[in-house]
């Protein structure tokens, strides 16, 4: 049996810390964006599982997996752009279309995985992504087995996070999806079309959360299985906010759960006396103790979840 | 503009209106609350329609449909309420939706430059990098300012600009306006006070129950002459009847302060207050000084950092709301829409608000459906509410007659104190005199009533006594007639010496 | 989402208002939407390369063909009346249950495992125990995001969701460690005749289950319309504000309405592991708590209407479950049917132009 330090402070807790960082911090990104514009998007989740299903689907017909990630990408845009309609477009209220959006989709994808590989539980084995090996960065001692080896969506991921970050915060496009997510009509009245900006958004959002899926059935696995995405969407959502709704500490929040994620599988492999239920409950007791000490200092755009409608639009 | 007309519902905001503006004036758009002012700048700005009528620019026929419209002909407008991104800062809601670039990034650099050079030349100083929630109302107005010009305009449209500031603001305005005009800049200027009218404008146009009732020139205009257009007829003066105060205190604060968020100043601080039977007395300031905070401490609505609060001699400090509302004050809040009412509740389930757990309404926890609907129809009756039903939503009334339902509400409850917070804000002549007389004779029966209100005129008509606050203080108390009206002003921002 | 620490601003009133709102209308489009959620199912189903005809006719008869498909579509309505009824009543607070899954799963084990102890009690003592069990476990369950959101701030949904997957990992837990049966499977003892729920309809699973959730949706809708506490948790659900001036102890209405709630989802699972599977076995649930954010989304403002749509889903699922079985239709179908249908009517614009549309073209095309 290993010892308590050996399971917490293993470098390859670190390495797995990363892995499974990834598609939480993806779709908190993609949080970010959709709710600095002022869309509630609880549908990540679903766009996420979208995003895995279309991955698989992609590889499948296609027999290359990048171009599953192409497709997961799109899957994850339709169903943002589905969000973006009801709740912008339709006035819908952007919870309750976030949780039908949710459930549409974990009714969706079982339903054709069922329809195309006439079977239950899971999908095919599809070709997946594979892993690169960075020269150089992969033999530094320590740092290489942390960072050294990983799928390239991993790399990918981080880079996009850090353009996700400039475009929010040092782009023109970004001033204004942050005007519109505060003060719709401060936005309307200085010429930015409000809702053009919030479908960019969402949609983008759609794209992001959709990536992380990807990430999960082409690169943590090679298949898809029913609910895969297992409330990660949820709590990419806690990320976003307890990251103070920016792409880099939506990063760091996302750290965090994935070192216990990664702490709680190396407890399952170790045969720790515990039962394995009760090693499992671990990230979503933790989502919702992060979530309740977040709140309260952090402050959503002000006019999240708010309905614009211009005056001008209408006689 | 000519002929504009729009409707809303069957509300006819604009009738028929004609309005123009020259190059290098200062043009006042002078009316009552609900006359129609804000309506037509909306239409000149792009922010609603027209249902009828025509909009000349520089002698151009123009279709403006919406504010980029309105931008691109030059017309800026700083709202009544500000249209600014509190959490962004000065430069970023000044730049956003023209902004400076540099390789497809923004440029600061750039913008803080231009903003510099425009605000330079007018006198508006502001800090770029300064978030907008933390710097002054009359700050974040000249942001507003320096948002139309920074975008070309050459006709400034200002919606009651001057409500929200201290005089020594007012006069900072008055002085950029001058420049403004100086620089050959339209200036439309909306209000409804007639001393700033007389003392900036070069040309006035007043409006009434949306029609256009004259254009003068300042210079040709009376004061009186302007009242009359606006109002159009006069009203009844109040019945002053009333049993003489007694010398017996209802409400008391004793030494209360509100501490602030972190690092700013406090919100109320060491505040003394004591209301007797049978007096109004009446808080005045700027708003934003503190008024809110006081409402919500007497009411049990926020428990103030320090402090005692006294309803009838009895210490009531931390008690909550239910509690000290059933020790007799009846409470008329500053925001009817946010606190006053459950806008899809209806008429009669809005008129026990406060007192569902009262025994006469309800027995073993179960209300008491007859005597709710008696209580409304009642209140209806008597305070003059003008609905179809009792059975309504409320939010579908007028304001007027919404808030004529709360103050029924309240005035109906048991009690020995009235509360009464920005009791006419945002209703039309009439409503606000019937709900005037409504508090003064709430205190002929002999209640104890803190009134409190941004009007300075609504202070002065209706107070005993007049206390000042500024800042979260209570810098000065006085018996109603000792005021003038210019020590009043001066008081509100501050200034305790010379009055 | 108000996720913030500013707990007075409750967003989505307006919307929660629309899916809240009574009337003919509302009824009429809720059909509408229904249909035209099986409509997309049918171009789904006939693009699949299934027979479409085929698919619906077995879902019809799988629901209403005969009185055993009655009955099993009363069985499978029976959850959705407690899950229904449970989300409903949360929406007249203005909170968004999503957990009532997870209530299900706690109070079903609840239920399934305390009258067992008090085998000594007469059995009407041992039922009326097991179901306060039930409830009592649901209503803990509630209890945390109650907490949460109103002391907090922290957003219902996100919370109740994260207790899902807790009670689901909680229940099986239990199970395997406490209250295993000692067979192969991991599942509790079966429960004795006299702790059972009794059967309406003899040799079919229709229990007293169903009598209990109507006299559940009755009593629910008593204390919203007539007394001062459904009075104050509607009043913090249209306006906290306005509740808060009203002397409403507006964080204890909160944590009420939320207790309540999970109280009745805990009996959704009492009614399943008394009444119908007469035992707990892990992931039991096909889902009755996400579909009862369905029957509520339909049901709106009226808790009645909670069983009319409770019956509709109930016989989506009987139905689905036999075209299933005879047309090879994976069930998750009705899943989607379920999104769908909460998709369509949280529109109110959807709605408006629906409902303007039709009563346009009844009037001959007049408006006023």
């Amino acid at each position: 049996m290993s010892g308590f330090a050996d399971i917490v402070l293993n470098v390859n807790n670190l390495a797995a810390t990363i892995r499974m960082a990834t598609p939480i911090a993806l779709a908190a990104m993609g949080g970010a964006f959709s709710e600095r514009s002022g869309v509630v998007n609880i549908g990540i989740e679903g766009m996420m599982l979208t995003g895995a299903f279309c991955g698989v689907l992609g590889s499948y017909f296609t027999g290359s997996p990048w171009l599953g990630v192409l497709w997961a990408v799109a899957g994850g845009g339709l169903v943002g752009a589905l969000l973006a309609v009801f709740a912008i477009r339709l006035k819908a209220d952007h919870v309750v279309t976030g949780v039908g959006i949710n459930i549409l989709a974990s009714g969706a994808t079982t339903w054709l995985m069922q329809v195309i590989w006439k079977r239950k539980g899971a999908s095919d084995l599809v070709s997946g992504l594979g892993t690169w090996s960075v020269p150089g960065l992969r033999d530094i001692p320590v740092l290489g087995t942390i960072l050294g080896t990983h799928s390239p969506l991993v790399y990918i991921s981080f880079m996009l996070i850090v353009l996700g970050w400039v475009l929010m915060f040092k782009t023109p496009l970004g001033l204004r999806m942050r005007m519109t997510g505060e003060h719709p009509e401060a936005a309307d009245t200085v010429g930015i079309n409000v809702h053009a900006t919030q479908y960019f958004c969402v949609i983008l959002s759609g794209c992001l959360a959709g990536l992380g899926g990807a990430y999960l059935s082409l690169a943590q696995l090679n298949w898809f299985s029913k609910d895969m995405s297992a409330g990660r969407g949820y709590m990419a959502l806690a990320a976003c906010i307890f990251g103070g709704w920016n792409p880099i500490g939506g990063l760091g929040a996302s750290f965090l759960f994935s070192f216990t994620d990664a702490i709680q599988m190396r407890m399952q492999t170790a045969q720790i006396p515990l039962a394995v239920e009760i090693i499992q409950m671990i990230p979503y007791v933790l989502t919702i103790l992060i979530l309740a000490g977040a709140v309260v200092r952090s402050r959503p755009p002000a006019a999240l979840g708010k309905h614009y409608e211009s005056g001008h639009g209408k006689k | 503009m000519e002929n504009i007309t729009k409707r809303f519902g069957n509300v006819v905001a604009n009738d028929a209106v004609d309005f123009d503006a020259s190059p290098g004036e200062i043009h006042c758009l002078l009316g009552e609350n609900g006359a129609g002012k804000s309506t037509l700048m909306r239409i000149l700005f792009g922010l609603c329609r027209a249902d009828s009528g025509f909009i000349y620019v520089n002698g151009e026929p123009a279709t403006i449909s919406c504010p980029r419209d309105a931008i691109a002909l030059g017309i800026g407008m700083v709202h009544q309420h500000f249209m600014l991104a509190e959490r962004l800062t000065v430069a970023e809601n000044i730049i956003a939706g023209s902004e400076p670039r540099r390789h497809g990034l923004l440029d600061y650099e750039r913008a803080r430059q231009k903003i510099a050079e425009v605000s330079q030349r007018y006198g508006l100083a502001v800090n770029p990098d300064a978030m907008v929630e933390e710097i002054s109302v009359g700050q974040q107005q000249r942001v507003e300012i320096l948002k139309a010009l920074m975008r070309g305009a050459r006709v400034l449209i200002l919606d009651e600009p001057t409500a929200v500031l201290t005089p020594p603001e007012v006069d900072e305005l008055f002085s950029v306006m001058r420049a403004l005009r100086a620089s050959g800049t339209t200036i439309i200027f909306i209000t409804h006070k007639l001393k700033e009218t007389m003392e900036i404008s070069d040309r006035v146009t007043v409006l009434r129950d949306g029609r256009t009732v004259g254009v003068e020139k300042t210079s040709d205009a009376t004061s009186d002459g302007l009242v009359e257009m606006m109002v159009g007829r006069s009203l009844p003066i109040h019945d002053d009847h009333r049993a003489p105060a007694q010398d017996i205190i209802s409400l008391e604060l004793k030494d209360v302060s509100v501490a602030g968020r972190k690092g700013s100043r406090a919100r109320l601080s060491s505040v003394n207050l004591a209301v007797r039977r049978g007096e109004i007395l009446g808080i005045a300031g700027v708003d934003g000084n503190g008024q809110l905070e006081l409402e919500e401490v007497a009411t049990g609505l926020r428990r103030p950092s320090q402090g005692k609060l006294i309803i009838n001699g009895q210490d009531v400090t931390g008690f909550d709301t239910k509690r000290i509302r059933d020790k007799g004050v009846a409470y008329i809040p500053s925001d009817r829409l946010k606190r006053g009412m459950v806008s899809p509740f209806s008429l009669a389930r809005n008129s026990v608000l406060g007192m569902q757990h009262s025994a006469h309404f309800s027995t073993r926890g179960v209300l008491q459906e007859d005597v709710v609907r008696e209580h409304a129809e009642s209140i209806v009756d008597l305070y003059d509410v003008r609905a179809e039903s009792i059975d309504q939503p409320i939010g579908s009334l007028s304001g007027g007659n919404q808030q004529k339902l709360v103050v029924g509400r309240e005035l109906t409850r048991p009690h020995s104190v009235v509360i009464a917070a920005q009791p006419t804000r945002g209703l039309d002549v009439g409503a606000t005199h019937y709900i005037r007389e409504q508090i003064l004779a709430s205190r002929n029966r002999g209640k104890a009533v803190l009134l409190i209100s941004a009007e300075l005129d609504e202070i002065l008509e209706l107070s005993d006594r007049i206390a000042v606050i500024y800042e979260g203080q209570i810098i000065d108390v006085r018996r109603a007639g000792q005021y003038t009206e210019r020590e009043l002003g001066l008081l509100m921002t501050g200034q305790r010496n010379g009055v | 989402m108000d996720l913030s620490g500013d707990r007075s601003s409750k967003l989505s009133k307006r919307s929660i208002e629309w899916l809240a709102r009574p009337g003919f209308s509302r009824f009429m489009y809720s059909a509408v939407a229904v249909l035209l959620a099986l409509l997309i199912g049918a171009i789904l189903i006939g693009a699949s390369g299934y027979s479409v005809k085929e698919a619906y006719y077995n879902l019809f008869m799988g629901a209403f063909g005969g009185v055993y498909s009655l009955a099993t579509t009363v069985v499978m309505s029976t959850p959705l009346l407690f899950t229904g009824l449970a989300v409903a009543f949360a929406f007249q607070c203005g909170l968004f249950n999503v957990g009532a899954e997870g209530q299900l799963y706690v109070g079903a084990l609840a239920s399934a495992v305390v009258p067992l102890a008090l085998g000594g009690l007469p059995p009407v003592l041992r039922v009326t125990m097991g179901l306060l069990a039930g409830a009592g476990a649901g209503a803990a369950f509630g209890f945390v995001p109650g907490y949460l959101k109103a002391k907090l701030g922290a957003h219902e949904v996100i919370t109740t969701i994260m207790l899902n997957y807790v009670a689901t990992f909680l229940t099986t837990f239990l199970v395997k460690t406490y209250f295993r049966d000692p067979g192969p499977v991991d599942q509790t003892v079966l429960l004795p005749l006299g702790s059972r729920l009794p059967e309406l309809i003899s040799g079919t699973r229709v229990s007293l289950g169903v009598i209990i959730g109507v006299l559940a949706v009755a009593l629910l809708n008593q204390v919203i319309r007539r007394s001062v506490l459904g009075y104050e948790i509607q009043a913090v659900g249209k306006n906290p504000h306005a509740a808060e001036y009203g002397g409403v102890n507006v964080s204890a209405r909160t944590i009420q309405a939320m207790m309540i709630s999970g109280a009745v989802a805990g009996l959704a699972g009492s009614a399943e592991a008394m009444g119908t599977l007469y035992r707990f076995i892990p992931y039991f649930s096909p889902g009755y708590g996400f579909t009862g954010i369905a029957v509520a989304v339909i049901a709106g403002e009226s808790l009645w209407a909670v069983i009319p749509a409770a019956l509709l889903f109930g016989a989506l699922q009987s139905g689905g479950q036999s075209m299933q079985l005879f047309a090879g239709i994976p069930m998750e179908l009705m899943t989607m049917v379920q999104g769908l249908v909460i998709l369509f009517v949280a529109a109110p614009a959807l709605a408006s132009m629906l409902i303007k549309r039709k009563s346009s073209s009844e009037e001959g095309g007049g408006r006023a």
